[in-house]
């Protein structure tokens, strides 16, 4: 199975790198962006066990290591 | 005084940190690999600056949980000296020796250049040799060196006086010009600028001396 973390800046956290993307497309005429906040993702594989233990287990992963929770949010999706 | 420098794969500034101590404070400097589990016998350990682990994931956030760490964090429970420079500072955050975390430089750029402090609290072991309010010139050279906390954290930094040095002229948008830091105990402390790089006049400036010689005292 695989799990997909999600790690994004918090908001109300300076994004100076998400800042500089919005300011690019802007430049390329995409004048709509209104902002760009940028993340990173992380696919994990996992050996195969209940959905919900996965969970559980990714999330002590994102607490211990995978995020920063000073400056970062993130989420956990679960895929067989 | 005796001194440990830990060595990260990606280290650059170890050998620089090493000199510094010998010449200028401590009688004993090991180096120590990360993957050690055990000090020798330290009053002061020195986390140094580079880019260990190639800054992946986040800057310092694998070099802190690498195996030495627990007993670093053993040493400073005791009340021992920890002193993390540039990357050795955002190691001690993503280890919560620190509080706060150190993000990418406001204007995006690698910084490499003389950087003026003023030396805020000079009643630490790492500073007591400075006079009061003493401005320097340290280099920065680093690409992650934000400090950013939340409200609470930045106001408790304030009143404990914990912030011990200031930019005068901020380079990076670090929160209220923060270029270093200690814990509440006083004994964990962390800096962006390079006081290693700056203790001969053969190299420049000779603004870091004060640091070195403030802990050769720390313990007198």
């Amino acid at each position: 199975m695989k799990a997909i973390v999600h790690i994004n800046p918090r908001s109300g956290v300076l994004d100076p790198q998400g800042q500089a993307v919005a300011g690019a497309l802007k430049h390329l005429g995409f004048a709509g962006v209104l902002g760009a906040r940028q993340g990173k993702v992380i696919e994990l594989d996992l050996a195969d066990i209940d959905a919900e233990q996965a969970r559980e287990q990714v999330t002590k992963m994102c607490e211990q290591l995978l995020a920063n929770t000073v400056i970062e949010d993130y989420s956990v999706q679960i895929e067989p | 005084m005796n001194a440990a420098v830990i060595v990260f794969p990606g280290s650059n500034c170890d050998r620089d940190a090493v000199c510094a101590l010998r010449d200028h404070t401590a009688q004993k400097v090991y180096r120590v690999w990360h993957r050690e589990t055990a000090l020798p016998r330290v009053d002061l350990v020195v986390l140094p600056g580079g880019f260990s682990y190639g800054d992946y994931l986040r800057s310092g956030a694998i070099a802190a949980r690498s195996p030495i760490m627990a007993s670093i964090k053993a040493h400073a429970d005791r009340g021992g000296l920890v002193v993390g420079i540039c990357n050795g500072f955002q190691v001690l955050t993503e280890a919560h020796l620190l509080p706060g975390a150190l993000m990418r430089n406001a204007g995006l750029k690698f910084l490499c250049k003389s950087a003026k402090l003023r030396v805020e609290n000079t009643q630490t072991a790492f500073t007591r040799a400075y006079a009061d309010q003493a401005q320097t010139d340290i280099p920065i050279a680093h690409h992650d060196g934000n400090y950013c906390a939340d409200e609470d954290t930045l106001k408790r930094l304030e009143d404990e006086g914990q912030i011990t040095f200031r930019y005068l002229d901020n380079p990076n948008g670090s929160a209220h010009d923060i270029a270093g830091i200690t814990n509440r105990a006083g004994n964990v402390l962390g800096m962006m600028p390079h006081p290693e790089r700056a203790i001969d006049p053969l190299t420049g400036e000779t603004g870091g001396l004060g640091f070195f010689r403030s802990l050769a005292g720390a313990l007198t």
